[in-house]
């Protein structure tokens, strides 16, 4: 018969105290993977950085069957609810506001984070005062035109100068893939704050819990104070 | 007698019995769920396809139940003595394994190779290893809730690079099939050539023929 040293039975047992090893101290191990391969990610024409696993870069979690294109000539901003001016705006009537640019690390919940992303657009809080918001409203509830994914802010977290209707990432328009031609960017919370195909903002008198929030996520979703993490914050 | 159940159906002529029904079952059926684990993994983490399916809950269900499945056709299959005896087999490495693995010409028949090669043996070990790191970081994942955040960022860096590895070694062995159709002959049917067994396992196929002539010898009992 085969006798001999029980290689395989080594193999495995050794390959289950590396997996354990791995989880102990692969947070480091990632941070330092990510710090060396974070200035290539941002402008890697190639997009091979993003084959090399948790090396950052973005990820896309889109939760819909498909979501339709939107062109800069068809996208329509609808906003409502308990406003003066209920409006629909085009590109073209965002472009013609105050822009804002901002410069913030994007962090998702599950871990990875991108570092000094450029971000343009339309402050929320500006988008807010030219509609005129009523003394009833509480929430703004933002919807994407992918169908299925919602979120909310408290009117208070929307009046922060640091929340934008992007126009503009990384230099260019926001692509499809990336929730163009408009997104939301919360630059102080996790990233699925920042809904991605921004179709709808609807004025409410309170806030509903989001797409994620009702799989558990928090509806608070602070960088650094919420969902359990201790990120540093992103803004 | 001690019962020799690859030996208990006869193969045809020429032929040498190889691997029962239901090691071939488990083969398939492990092959199978590792097939749609690693489908939906290309889905759930490469960007442009993650785009194009969508349905990321469905997508990610489907993985987990997959990889949950992934022990089910071995523990199945332990209920029989072939599987349990190839499993030995698989496990012990014996010197004849260390030539093969250090030998250059290791493919000429020079060798007495076993029923398993080295490289055989070192692919289940990794597979089964890496599936067993796969699970323990995928139930972390899974229920992340339960444990603490510096646990799921290393569970997920974890799964994620062992998840390349075992395709890396997957596309080996799929390599290693398209260029062996005995092989895949012997995994379909369960029988391979004598030929070929003389050739890439020659101390399994004198110890096969031998098993089958004393067979013969006595009558079954």
């Amino acid at each position: 018969m085969s006798d001999g040293a029980p290689v395989g039975r080594r193999v495995l047992l050794g390959m289950v105290g590396l997996g354990a090893l791995g989880v102990v101290f692969g947070p480091s191990l990632q941070d330092a993977e990510q710090r060396l391969l974070a200035p290539v990610q941002n402008h890697d024409p190639t997009g091979l950085s993003g084959l090399v696993p948790d090396g950052g870069g973005f990820r896309f979690y889109s939760v819909t069957a498909s979501v339709p294109n939107r062109t800069v000539e068809d996208y329509r901003l609808t906003i409502g609810g308990l406003v003066d001016h209920p409006a629909t705006l085009r590109i073209a009537d965002l472009a013609a506001m105050r822009q804002t640019t901002l410069v913030r690390d994007f962090q998702c919940v599950t871990g990875w984070r991108v570092p000094k992303v450029h971000w343009s657009g339309v402050a929320l809080a500006d988008l807010l005062d030219a509609v005129g918001v009523k003394p009833s409203a509480k929430a703004v509830q933002f919807s994407s035109f992918d169908g299925a994914y919602t979120e909310s802010l408290s009117l208070a977290q929307a009046r922060r100068r640091d929340i934008l209707v992007a126009t503009g990432m990384l230099g260019q328009p926001v692509t499809h893939d990336h929730g163009g031609p408009v997104r939301l960017y919360v630059a102080p919370m996790y990233g699925y704050k920042s809904c991605k195909w921004l179709g709808g903002i609807t004025l409410a008198g309170q806030v509903t819990p989001g797409f994620w929030e009702d799989q558990g996520y928090d509806v608070d979703a602070w960088v650094g104070r919420s969902n359990g993490r201790d990120d540093a914050t992103t803004s | 007698m001690r019962p020799r159940p690859e030996t208990r159906r006869r193969a045809a002529p020429g032929q040498l019995l190889r691997a029962t029904l239901t090691e071939r079952w488990v083969h398939r059926s492990f092959g199978l769920l590792m097939g749609v684990c690693i489908a939906t993994a290309a889905i759930l983490y490469i960007g442009p396809l993650s785009i194009a399916v969508g349905r990321r809950s469905t997508v990610e269900w489907v993985h987990v139940i997959s990889g949950a499945a992934l022990p089910l056709p071995i523990l199945i299959g332990l209920a029989s003595r072939a599987f349990r005896a190839d499993l030995r087999r698989l496990n012990r490495f014996s010197p004849v394994d260390w030539e093969w693995l250090r030998s250059k010409n290791r493919r000429s028949g020079r060798l007495p190779v076993g029923k398993f090669n080295a490289g055989q043996k070192l692919n289940a070990s990794f597979v089964t290893g890496a599936t067993l790191v796969m699970l323990g970081t995928g139930l972390i994942m899974r229920f992340a809730n339960a444990w603490p955040v510096r646990w799921r960022t290393g569970a997920t860096f974890v799964h994620d690079w062992i998840a390349y590895a075992i395709g890396i070694v997957i596309i080996g062995h799929l390599f290693f099939a398209t260029r062996d159709p005995e092989a895949r002959q012997g995994m379909r049917t369960g029988a391979v050539p004598e030929a070929w067994a003389r050739r890439e396992h020659r101390g399994w196929a004198e110890e096969q023929v031998a098993a089958e002539a004393a067979d013969d010898a006595s009558p079954p009992g």
